[in-house]
């Protein structure tokens, strides 16, 4: 929705209600691609609707209140005096409302359930599982897989094979995050010392973006991820590069940017496999070309960003647990060109 | 507007026990809150003992200590109701009795209590275990002592001029009553502190 | 203190006393002393209410700027004129306040001042205690926006979850000044909750039979019980909190056994009934107001008690609904979101007796009325949506976004706000003796309903398309700008209307028309008093001879006779029936609550440094208490 006049946004303001929204690029429940998401868009439009002849008939009632005809007597009427005739029909009207709102409560509940029955029926059914474990302000992902040279870990970017239940484990490293993906499906809290699950089912192949929706402390507002929803072949044949271990720097700038790399205290938090780097506590960075973000959704991936973010990582993301590392021109360079080839 | 008298309350009392004064109710309003700090540290309790693999984390406390200061309480319920009853009489001599024995009877448990800290076998910060027991126990002995405290207060009051006052011997009713709910929540406390963790 | 009389064993009755030798005789019993030392030992419970609900508005005050500073740094994508440190600290401090600070102790503070009236009585219950809690509210209030002042200010939201608020992840004493904060605040409310309860049940006027009892008493009944029940686990979570952080203790580390969601089912027990303790006087605020402005009795008394009543438990039975996406088993979820779903009937009965009141009278559109009209129109919105939020698939969606924003400002500003601005202009006249201006109330109300929806409507729609709360800025690209801007200005429209009200209050105190005992013609015991109502606030105690006695009286009030006058004494009667069983003393100004407050305050601030306060300070505590309670010789002391 990007771009369009700020009068077109608030017609789309007033009309959400009526549910003429349009499709968003960005994160949007309003824009379901996922199984679970779309089910919970059916029961928010029809919530909505009900909401809106609801709060109507109550508007409508309190202005015909007030705009009631009162005759003489009536106005001139000592507060205590009694009229029986309006009291009885008061008494009848208000009971009936009370009786609707009561059916319309049992019938709101019984479509909760049957779209909770919806969301649950992907239980059990995953043809893939994966352990996303959230940490301040990026999210780890882990493939698993009974053969062990087909898991990998990799981080801020999940590819799924469209039409499949994937099932996501749920766990955190530090505080308190919360998996979104407002595009397929609902949220789930990643909670220290439990582990929670969320079943996701893309219907058509796209990138979704989430985003952590429990505040998790200074950049919780930069902890975004992609959801990557392939066809199932696109999927297999990402999944085969990002098993395999990292690239060997091509180049003479490369293969410096390597060294670097090692010596100047990267490879302490960053793994990259195939290489001495095996540090656990930032993003594994064995293919971290490949993606489409830098520094958990914050920036577009290119040679710029990531220099960016090298240079002075607090500058974009104040707080981040990613140091300023002093690097001379040439160095940030070739560091730059080393992780830009690590496709 | 002018007004008429209806009615003429000359003759009414000026203090009154239980439900009728409204220092019993106010005593009655604290009591439900505390009740309820004890409920819910109750229910911190156990729910941190059913989502434990194991329970207690550490070896269940010794029984001494605690079911001595048990017995204490217990037992001084008894001194308790007779003071109340003599407040209930307005006796004065028998209440100033009766005050200086509860201090003593209020002051032992906090005695024990010290020697009942010690066989824990548990530090509050040895793990989540540790640190409920600790509170609850903390918890009650806030009141144990507050309680101590007040009695003290009222003890010394009754010896002076002010003791003849209806309102003082409410105050001392009311007084008892409350300590029969910091020896009721302790009979609780003490079954989940020492007696869960053996079941 | 107050001078007595000489002879102590005087004892002189108001039977044979006529009016103006009455009034002479009771002002100088019940009176506050001039000056400075007077303003600070008073227990009269019209000072306490006044001073509460003034400071209850500077707070809202500070919130609300809090709240346009993050209107401004948000109406903007990569906005950079704030980080998030700073940013953090605003929306904590914003909902801390907002909850903590205002909206609970306002409700309270109104009921200070105006239940002891509307039941007929001289003054609250347990005076003492109702003054200290003014003092510790205070303190506790100040000492929070000082730290903030010196940016150490609350900064894990007003929820403060753990792990992120305790030792590990929150460094500094951010997170200790926000946990005693709470411990202050809940410290006041439950005192102001014990007093208002012992008045409600013991001090009523004779006549005044549980079915005679005025609705926004009954409300503040239920919401006292409320308080009494629910603020005990905040105050034991947040113990926790500070013991996790300064001694070491493991409630909250799953690595010793302890847990994350042990703190959200204690924080959401109080969490969740902290609305209805705000909804619920608000609730009886309304229903107070429409009889007077449809000049009839309220329709349906009894199902709106049993409607009251209804919410106060059934509030106790939500606060899962904040946790859905915690991962607690499907059947508990359920569960909750029947219970969630539930709590509309009791809400929805309110409305429809509301609105058959409205039908049945003849609405008399003044500015109390208009902000009634404007709730239904705003609260019914916030309702229907918190229909919605209590499904779990639809607020697996919502959840923590700005969907969740809406509806929570639309039930607490639309369901509490403004019925709490409709009362400033219904009771003002009793509080001041003058009238509030209508041309400006006008202003008022049009800028607030308008400022309020079109800020805050816009609001579900940018959570649906994807904005989480408290992000302290988002990407130019998620196209969430436009609607920001909008918000932002919209704000500004919806504060204007606070500064409108500001003005009219101040105008008004020096040139308002002068009100009268009972400017609107209502029924209820508070008009019969004078307005502002002297210290003893009746020169005789009234009769209830009905639920609307003035409406019923409309010439002469029956009263009772024969109380003492030289000393402050008031009537206790039956918790039913409200017969009078004592003539039950009222304590007199004292000095002590605030110095018991003063060294209750260095106890809690100690402790945020260093674990002895506990002891140290309880001892510094014990000496004013003693004092506070020990006879000084007044003839109310001896009965």
């Amino acid at each position: 929705m990007s771009g369009r006049a700020g009068n077109v946004r608030f017609v789309l303001v007033v009309s959400a209600p009526l549910g003429l929204t349009a499709c968003n690029v960005w994160q949007s429940a309003l824009d379901a691609h996922g199984q679970s998401a779309e089910a919970v868009l059916r029961q928010f439009y029809g919530f909505t609707a009900l909401s809106a002849g609801i709060w109507l008939l109550v508007i409508f009632a309190m202005i015909g209140a007030l705009r009631r005809r009162r005759s003489l007597a009536e106005r001139l009427a000592a507060p205590l005096e009694r009229r029986s005739r309006p009291e009885a029909f008061a008494t009848i009207a208000v009971s009936t409302a009370i009786g609707l709102t009561a059916a319309i409560l049992i019938g709101l509940t019984t479509w909760s359930f049957m779209t909770g029955r919806t969301l649950a029926s992907l239980r059990g059914r995953e043809t893939l599982t994966l352990l996303v474990t959230g940490d301040q302000w990026w999210w780890q992902v882990r493939y698993e897989d009974s053969q062990a040279n087909r898991t990998f870990t990799t981080a801020n970017e999940i590819h799924i094979p469209v039409g499949q239940p994937v099932k996501v484990k749920l766990e955190s490293n530090d505080v308190i995050h919360s998996f979104w993906v407002p595009s397929l499906a609902g949220k789930e809290d990643l909670i220290p010392g439990h582990q929670n699950e969320i079943y996701l089912k893309a219907e058509r192949p796209g990138v979704y973006r989430g985003q952590c929706a429990e505040f998790c402390g200074y950049q919780h507002a930069h902890m975004s991820f992609l959801v990557v929803a392939d066809e199932i072949p696109d999927f297999e044949a990402w999944r085969s590069r990002q098993v395999a271990t990292a690239a060997s720097p091509t180049g003479e700038e490369a293969a410096a940017g390597q060294r670097v790399f090692l010596s100047r205290g990267c490879s302490i938090c960053h793994t990259v496999r195939g290489t001495p780097a095996g540090g656990k506590v930032g993003p594994d960075l064995t293919h971290v070309a490949s993606r489409k973000t830098v520094a958990a959704g914050t920036l577009p991936l290119s040679r710029g960003s990531l220099a960016a973010w090298i240079a002075d990582p607090q500058a974009i993301k104040p707080g981040t647990n990613m140091p300023r590392v002093a690097l001379d021109p040439d160095e940030l360079n070739a560091v730059v060109a080393y992780v830009a080839g690590l496709q | 507007m002018t007004r008429h008298s209806v009615a003429d309350v000359s003759g009414l009392p000026t203090s009154g026990f239980g439900a009728t004064s409204p220092m019993w109710w106010g005593t009655m309003a604290f009591m439900a809150i505390e009740g309820m700090g004890f409920a819910l540290g109750v229910a911190s309790y156990l729910y941190l003992a059913f989502l434990a693999p194991e329970w207690p984390m550490a070896p269940p406390p010794d029984l001494i200590p605690g079911s001595l200061v048990t017995a204490l309480l217990v037992v001084s319920v008894l001194p308790n109701h007779l003071l109340d009853r003599w407040t209930k009489a307005k006796d004065l001599k028998r209440v100033r009795f009766g005050l200086l024995l509860m201090s003593i009877l209020g002051a032992l448990p906090l005695v024990v209590r010290w020697f009942e800290l010690g066989a824990l076998n548990v530090n509050w910060d040895t793990n989540a275990y540790g640190s409920i027991v600790w509170l609850l126990l903390g918890l009650h002995t806030t009141h144990l002592l507050t309680d101590l405290v007040d009695t003290l207060v009222l003890a010394a009051l009754m010896f002076t001029r002010h003791g003849r006052s209806g309102k003082r011997f409410s105050d001392v009713s009311d007084n008892a009553f409350y300590w029969d709910f910091v020896v009721g929540t302790w009979v609780v406390l003490y079954l989940v502190i020492y007696w869960f963790p053996r079941i | 203190m107050t001078s007595h009389p000489a002879d102590m064993t005087k004892d002189l009755r108001d039977t044979d006393l006529d009016d103006p030798t009455l009034d002479g005789i009771l002002a100088r019993t019940w009176e506050t002393p001039r000056g400075f030392y007077g303003w600070l030992a008073t227990v009269d419970h019209k000072m306490v209410g006044r001073r509460y609900i003034v400071t209850a508005f500077v707070f809202l005050a500070l919130a609300g700027l809090a709240a346009l500073a993050m209107r401004l740094q948000l109406s903007v994508p990569e906005n950079s004129l704030m980080g998030p440190d700073l940013y953090n600290q605003l929306f904590s401090m914003h909902g801390t306040t907002m909850m903590f600070l205002f909206a609970v102790p306002v409700m309270e503070a109104v009921a200070v001042y105006l239940v002891p009236l509307m039941v007929g009585t001289r003054n609250i219950a347990f005076p003492r205690l109702n003054a200290f809690s003014y003092w510790v509210y205070l303190f506790g209030g100040a000492m929070i926006w000082i730290a903030f002042a010196f940016n150490t200010g609350a900064e894990n939201g007003w929820f403060s979850y753990v792990p992120l608020a305790g030792p590990e992840f929150s460094f500094g004493k951010r997170s200790d000044f926000w946990a005693q904060m709470v411990t202050f605040t809940e410290v006041s409310a439950l005192a102001v909750a014990v007093s208002l309860i012992a008045t409600i049940f013991k001090q009523r006027a004779p006549g005044m039979s549980l079915d005679r009892i005025p609705l926004f008493v009954w409300a503040m009944l239920v919401t006292s019980f409320a308080i009494m029940f629910a603020m005990p686990a905040v105050m034991i979570s947040s113990t926790m909190l500070i013991l996790d952080r300064l001694v070491g203790t493991q409630f909250f580390n799953p690595a010793e056994g302890g847990d994350p969601l042990l703190w959200q089912h204690l924080f959401w027990f109080f969490g969740h009934p902290e609305v209805y303790i705000i909804f619920i006087p608000a609730t009886g605020m309304v229903s107070a107001i429409v009889p007077t402005f449809c000049q009839r009795p309220i329709f349906g008394y009894q199902a709106l008690v049993l409607a009251l009543i209804a919410i106060g438990f059934l509030s106790f039975g939500l606060w899962v609904h904040h946790m859905f996406a915690t991962g607690l088993p499907q059947l508990g979820e359920s569960f909750f979101t029947a219970s969630s779903m539930l709590i509309a009937i009791p809400s929805g009965i309110q409305i429809f007796c509301w609105i058959a009141t409205l039908w049945l009278g003849r609405p008399i559109l003044k500015t109390p009325l208009l902000f009634v009209l404007g709730f239904i129109f705003t609260f019914v919105i916030g309702g229907l949506t918190g229909v919605m939020v209590a499904s779990v698939p639809l607020d697996l969606q919502v959840h923590d976004t700005y969907f969740v924003v809406a509806h929570f400002h639309y039930v607490l500003i639309g369901g509490a706000v403004f019925p709490l601005l409709s009362a400033i202009y219904y009771w003002f006249p009793k509080i001041s003796g003058r009238m509030l201006d209508e041309r400006l109330g006008r202003w008022n109300f049009w800028l607030a309903v308008i400022g309020f929806n079109a800020a805050f409507f816009p609001m579900h729609l940018l959570g649906l398309e994807g904005m989480p709360r408290r992000v302290y800025t988002y990407p130019a690209a998620s196209g969430w700008g436009e609607v920001n801007l909008f918000i932002s200005l919209m704000s500004v429209v919806f504060a204007a209307s606070f500064a409108v009200l500001g003005w009219n209050v101040v105008r008004s105190l020096r040139h308002g028309i002068v009100a009268g005992p009972n400017p609107w013609n209502a029924g209820t015991l508070e008009w019969a008093a004078p307005s502002p109502p002297p210290p003893y606030n009746f020169l005789r105690i009234p009769y209830a001879s009905h639920r609307e006695p003035l409406w019923n009286d409309r010439d002469s009030l029956p009263v009772v006779s024969g109380l003492r006058v030289d000393a402050r004494e008031l009537l206790s009667g039956s918790l039913a029936e409200a017969t009078p069983e004592l003539r039950e003393s009222s304590v007199d100004n004292s000095i002590w609550p605030l110095l018991a407050a003063i060294a209750t305050t260095a106890a809690f601030v100690g402790s945020i440094f260093t674990p002895s306060a506990v002891v140290w300070g309880g001892l510094l505590a014990a000496i004013p208490l003693i004092a506070w309670f020990w006879p000084k010789g007044n003839p109310e002391d001896e009965e």
